[in-house]
């Protein structure tokens, strides 16, 4: 046991040491998970309160990212909105993870007509543009953050269906899977004990690569309008309020939670690669 | 060769199919009753009932679903509220603008990252190579609505190098008379310059934010795609035969290292036309997109329905030229028939 711990210490020191990048990767997640969780408490000002500054003042020592039209602080809202949006991802991923990852799993396992109809599923959702399929959902199903939520949880669903289908369809004819089922387990017991908790490390993998997609596809639907209403802090919907005043120069109110938004998108995006090279160094780019 | 056509038309029958069934879906899982809301708040419950039965919600699900699909093929794709006008006319005069666009956006990423995926591939852990990959991880991580209004400030406001970020062409200028709907060529085809420069300048800033957010994929897989060719059997013996350097890569890798390249494409356009969207948005253009937004914050619902819809339909378009292109370059594909 020891020395597995000491190889996967050394694996870890080796993909850190070949790429730096990952450890910075790790402390931006950790800030934003500690933001996303105390953000109200550390937030300096009220994040919905009008007239905290003087409105469209620029960046300053009182407000760091300066305030919107309203004389909201932006820093405030920027620090705020962290928990909704990384929220709505991790709401959006984790039940695209599980039924997915269960339907696929299904798929791989047991083949035939649950294959067929898992496989058209996602094949169909598969053939929309998926951002705009998330549009549609959105637009028909009401104009919510918890419709927001199942737009982007169907849209992700095809990519685990895809990982967990593969994985079970080999793991299925493994040896100890076989030798299980000789000594008298039922086929959904296979699959439960035996098949899905050897899916989870890719699974896991596939959830942190698209954890920055996730959260890059309900920003960018918000942004449209659609989801968070204001006066609700939202990344997105910031950055949709701070575009009218791009033009005549009042670049802040845009910028700041834009550029947060990217960095939590890099940063899920540099700890999915990292884990990748973890977990299955041969799929390395 | 054409039975390859053949068969990959056919294989798209299904998407289609499957397409077609989730609009549907989606028209029918309208909030509320759909009858009520045509009816307006004041509609008697008479008034509501007649409307259903005009609408051919009394009928069953799988009757309206073909009463649907005539009504697509007739080409009635329901009226928009907002302007009046039946959404197809809407969407067709509006679609150039956004292919437009697309196009430019892809051919741009395209150009920059074929060659720097080749050239990362060729030295790898050199400078090419870091950059590459930086692109590779930053270009997926860029929300293209901010990098769209980053570079509207940065090229607009602080510079002024580029025009206003409002639409295909200066108010100043006449659109050129319509032949293909894309105003760099009509404009050609017109022989008015000013036009032409004058929609090159409006197209710069758009297409730039579109393309960097999609050369990544296309970058990140060009150069993992090459190094996999570069390192095989047939490469080392190619070389070992004395090729030049120049026929090893370009006729013996590239070709090669072309068909994963190619498979991504699908994604690349999935991508693209769904960012195509955002940076409407941003850049006031007139394509489908920016008509699409104006629509879900009308609450008008026929419009977005039918901007699913042709997205959808162009997607599968895409899609299947992908795949017979894809045809055309895999040689092994004509030894199969």
């Amino acid at each position: 046991m020891h020395s597995v711990w000491q190889k996967r210490l050394q694996t870890l020191r080796y993909v850190v040491g070949e790429n730096p990048l990952s450890l910075a990767a790790f402390l931006l997640f950790a800030a934003f998970v500690l933001l996303a969780l105390v953000g109200p408490a550390i937030a300096p000002f009220d994040a919905l309160a009008s007239n905290v500054g003087a409105p469209l003042s620029p960046p300053s020592l009182a407000h760091w990212f300066g305030t919107d039209s309203l004389g909201r602080d932006i820093l405030s809202r920027v620090i705020i909105a962290t928990r909704l949006d990384l929220g709505i991802a991790v709401a959006a991923v984790g039940i695209s993870c599980i039924l997915g990852g269960l339907a696929g799993a299904f798929a791989g396992y047991f083949g035939g007509w649950t294959d067929r109809i898992v496989g058209r599923l996602s094949d169909t959702i598969m053939a929309f543009p998926l951002f705009v399929l998330a549009m549609g959902i959105v637009a028909a199903l009401g104009n919510t953050v918890a419709n927001i939520v199942i737009a982007t949880a169907i849209i992700n669903l095809p990519f685990y269906i895809r990982v967990a289908r593969a994985e079970s369809g080999v793991l299925r004819n493994a040896g100890f899977v076989e030798a299980a089922r000789l000594a008298g387990n039922g086929e959904v017991r296979l699959l439960f004990h035996h098949i899905i908790p050897n899916i989870l490390p890719p699974m896991t993998v596939q959830i942190s690569l698209n954890m920055g997609w996730a959260i890059l596809n309900a920003a960018g639907l918000s942004f449209i309008g659609l989801g968070v209403r204001p006066p609700d802090a939202e990344w997105g919907i910031m950055v949709a309020e701070g575009a009218q005043y791009i033009v005549s120069g009042e670049w802040w109110i845009a910028l700041f939670p834009g550029a947060v938004l990217m960095l939590a998108v890099f940063c899920f995006n540099l700890l999915g690669d990292s884990l990748r090279d973890l977990v299955d160094p041969r799929r390395r780019t | 060769m054409l039975t390859t056509i053949l068969k990959r038309l056919l294989g798209a029958i299904p998407n289609l199919i499957g397409v077609v069934v989730v609009t549907f879906l989606l028209t029918r899982a309208l909030p509320g009753d759909p009858a009520a809301f045509f009816a307006g708040g004041a509609g008697t419950a008479e008034a509501v009932e007649e409307i259903r039965k005009k609408l051919g919600l009394d009928k069953s699900l799988p009757e309206q679903f073909i009463v649907y699909v005539r009504d697509l093929a007739r080409g009635d794709w329901g009226m928009s509220h907002a302007t009046g006008q039946p959404v197809l006319t809407e969407l067709t005069t509006r679609l150039p603008a956004s292919l437009e666009l697309t196009l430019a956006a892809l051919l741009l990423a395209v150009i920059i990252a074929i060659p720097l995926g080749i050239l990362a591939a060729t030295r790898p852990g050199s400078w090419v190579d870091h950059l590459c990959r930086g692109i590779a991880t930053a270009g997926v991580s860029l929300p293209t609505f901010f990098t769209g209004l980053l570079l509207a400030y940065i090229f607009y406001f602080l510079l002024g190098w580029a025009p206003a970020p409002l639409g295909r062409l200066d108010p100043y200028l006449s659109a050129p008379p319509l032949v293909t709907g894309f105003y760099l060529i009509d404009s050609l085809i017109a022989r008015d310059f000013p036009v032409f420069v004058g929609a090159l300048k409006q197209l710069i800033l758009p297409t730039i934010t579109l393309a960097l957010f999609v050369l990544a994929p296309l970058a990140r897989m060009t150069r993992a795609s090459m190094l996999g060719v570069l390192s095989a059997d047939f490469i080392r013996t190619a070389r070992a035969s004395g090729l030049a350097p120049r026929t090893v890569l370009f006729s013996y890798a590239f070709r090669n290292a072309l068909l994963p390249v190619m498979t991504t494409l699908g994604m690349v356009f999935s991508f693209l036309l769904g960012s195509n969207v955002l940076v409407e948005k941003v850049f006031a253009w007139p394509g489908i997109g920016s008509f699409a937004i104006e629509a879900l914050v009308a609450s008008d619902y026929a419009p977005v329905q039918g901007f699913v819809l042709s997205m959808a339909l162009l997607y599968v378009l895409l899609n299947l030229s992908i795949d017979i292109a894809y045809g055309f370059v895999d040689p092994r594909m004509k030894i199969e028939n």
